[in-house]
């Protein structure tokens, strides 16, 4: 899921403020905290306040996408009344902003949240926790299952570093775990110390170069090698 | 352990087998160096340094880059630097720049650090770099000096990088086993030295460098005297892992409140406290273990040395 927090109202109202009619877009896609038609309908309703004490009157409308960052779901979901609006706002995360704009395209669309990070919840202790952050070279079949990529501020291949006390990482004033330690518990556990004992060499950026860039049909299709022969 | 020759005077006098110190200096957010080269020549003074270390951005702070500091103080005082480079601000791009800058301008160690992360500093909204880490900068380092080539095998033109490098390790870690661990993967990427972070017990010590022993790798185990009880009390506070014992501290605060007014009386009191802690933890330090010297962060408290180091 992508972990994401609503901006602050001011700051929202200030991207829309040029606008008198808005469609404030819902995403039931994977941003958590939920952020669906009631979270919509409750900014919208705020917003029309905010509005109010300047002297002005917004018209807005709460609609939910069920994945803005779906091309045809956000075209087929939107595209019939968008053009009733000025601007849109929306409330899906980076990656459904960045698509409503796209298929939306004579239209601006403003991101009503900031997204931080794909993570899992832990419901149990209350809070959200970036376990991957797609580096696009996965190394946590040598340390125990914990991403040292995500898991440790400086991202280290080689840890832990001198920052580490008691466990806790230096960063965030020692409230979480180092991860190297978390590694090097998991790998005693199962006996693998060879794994924590080997060097990994320097890491290849290019795999995570931005921008991302995908061919979704490469694997599955011998297009490709139709074209070479043709050439 | 790579059997690198010894560039510096401080691998040459470790290979003699000498029992050597280090001192320490840390140019801050300054453009007058003049102290920092009085603090190496008063370390100089004393005949017993064999070299310092010249800090870089400690804490994640914004301080001046080392490089120049430690070429001044071989250059104006001619005293060796220990020349400190963290892998938290430069990518390796960078790294190899300052290297081969580090090298042209005739220095001879490089103190490989991870360095305290920006979040900690003084420019806390600043991206860290880490592109490399710490261990990975050792195996640059002994393909820059020892292959002649840079990370990806292109041949560095014009000469020879001659310099030996050490790394750290940190006797406060607690567990203590991932980070003996670690420094095994350090050394395993030729590393000529190891430096540590301070430490006040001194059994703990011992039992530290008992385990670095297994590396045969030469080991300077690291003190801090406490030029005042406000320094003292920063460093239990605010230095990762380390406490300063609850006495010693006391001590500071007692001979700080019984002098007040008298400069001179202070300094006096201070440096008796100091050389009383710190004195017999050396020696014990050099009779019972293997330890190739002392790594002493007196920074701005070169007065110490002489006193402290006398019988050394």
């Amino acid at each position: 899921m992508i972990i994401t927090e609503l901006k602050d109202i001011n700051e929202i109202y200030e991207q829309i403020k040029p606008y008198s009619k808005i469609l404030i877009a819902g995403c039931d896609g994977c941003c958590q905290p939920p952020r669906s038609l009631n979270e919509a309908k409750v900014l919208g309703q705020l917003l029309e306040l905010k509005a109010r004490t300047e002297g002005k009157k917004l018209i807005w409308k709460a609609i939910t996408v069920l994945r803005q960052c779906d091309d045809r779901i956000a075209a087929t979901t939107c595209r019939p009344f968008a053009e009733e609006y000025e601007a849109i706002l929306s409330l899906a995360c980076g990656l459904g902003v960045v698509m409503m704009n796209k298929v939306i395209d004579n239209i601006l669309t403003f991101p009503a949240q900031n997204s931080h990070f794909g993570g899992v919840q832990n419901s149990s202790e209350n809070f959200y926790i970036e376990y991957c952050e797609a580096c696009g070279d996965c190394i946590i079949g040598e340390t125990g299952g914990v991403c040292p990529r995500a898991g440790c501020a400086k991202h280290l291949s080689n840890g832990p570093c001198g920052g580490m006390v008691d466990g806790m990482c230096e960063v965030g004033g020692y409230t979480k775990p180092c991860a190297w330690v978390d590694i090097w518990k998991r790998l005693k556990k199962f006996n693998r110390l060879d794994l924590f004992k080997k060097y990994r060499g320097p890491r290849d950026f290019r795999l995570s170069t931005s921008p991302g860039y995908k061919d979704i049909y490469k694997e599955y299709t011998n297009e490709e090698e139709k074209k070479e022969e043709k050439v | 352990m790579a059997k690198r020759p010894a560039y510096s005077n401080l691998c040459k006098k470790i290979q003699e087998g000498k029992f050597v110190i280090t001192g320490e200096l840390e140019p801050k957010k300054i453009l007058d160096l003049s102290e920092i080269l009085h603090g190496a020549e008063e370390m100089k003074k004393t005949g017993k340094i064999v070299a310092a270390n010249v800090t870089d951005g400690p804490q994640g702070d914004a301080y001046m880059s080392s490089l120049v500091p430690s070429y001044l103080v071989q250059e104006k005082v001619g005293l060796e630097a220990v020349w400190q480079v963290t892998v938290r601000d430069r990518n390796r791009v960078a790294l190899f720049g300052d290297v081969t800058a580090g090298a042209v301008l005739g220095l001879k160690n490089i103190l490989v650090l991870t360095g305290d992360h920006t979040a900690l500093g003084d420019h806390n909204r600043a991206r860290a770099v880490y592109d490399i880490d710490s261990t990975q900068f050792c195996e640059m380092l002994s393909i820059m000096i020892d292959q002649g080539t840079d990370y990806e095998g292109n041949e560095i033109v014009g000469g020879k990088i001659e310099m030996n490098y050490g790394c750290v390790a940190n006797p406060n870690s607690n567990p203590r086993e991932p980070e003996v661990l670690k420094v095994g993967r350090k050394v395993e990427q030729g590393v000529d030295f190891i430096q540590t972070q301070t430490a006040f017990d001194v059994d703990d010590a011992k039992d530290f460098l008992k385990e670095l022993e297994q590396f045969n790798v030469p080991v300077l185990l690291g003190i801090f005297p406490l030029k005042s009880h406000g320094i003292a009390w920063y460093f239990d506070n605010y230095i990762p892992g380390v406490s300063v014992p609850k006495d010693l501290l006391k001590a500071l605060k007692k001979a700080e409140k019984d002098n007040k007014g008298d400069k001179k009386g202070k300094y006096a009191a201070l440096d008796k406290i100091n050389i009383e802690f710190f004195e017999p933890f050396i020696k014990e330090i050099k009779k019972s273990t293997k330890a190739a010297g002392i790594h002493c962060m007196a920074v701005e408290y070169e007065r110490l040395f002489g006193p402290l180091l006398k019988d050394f």
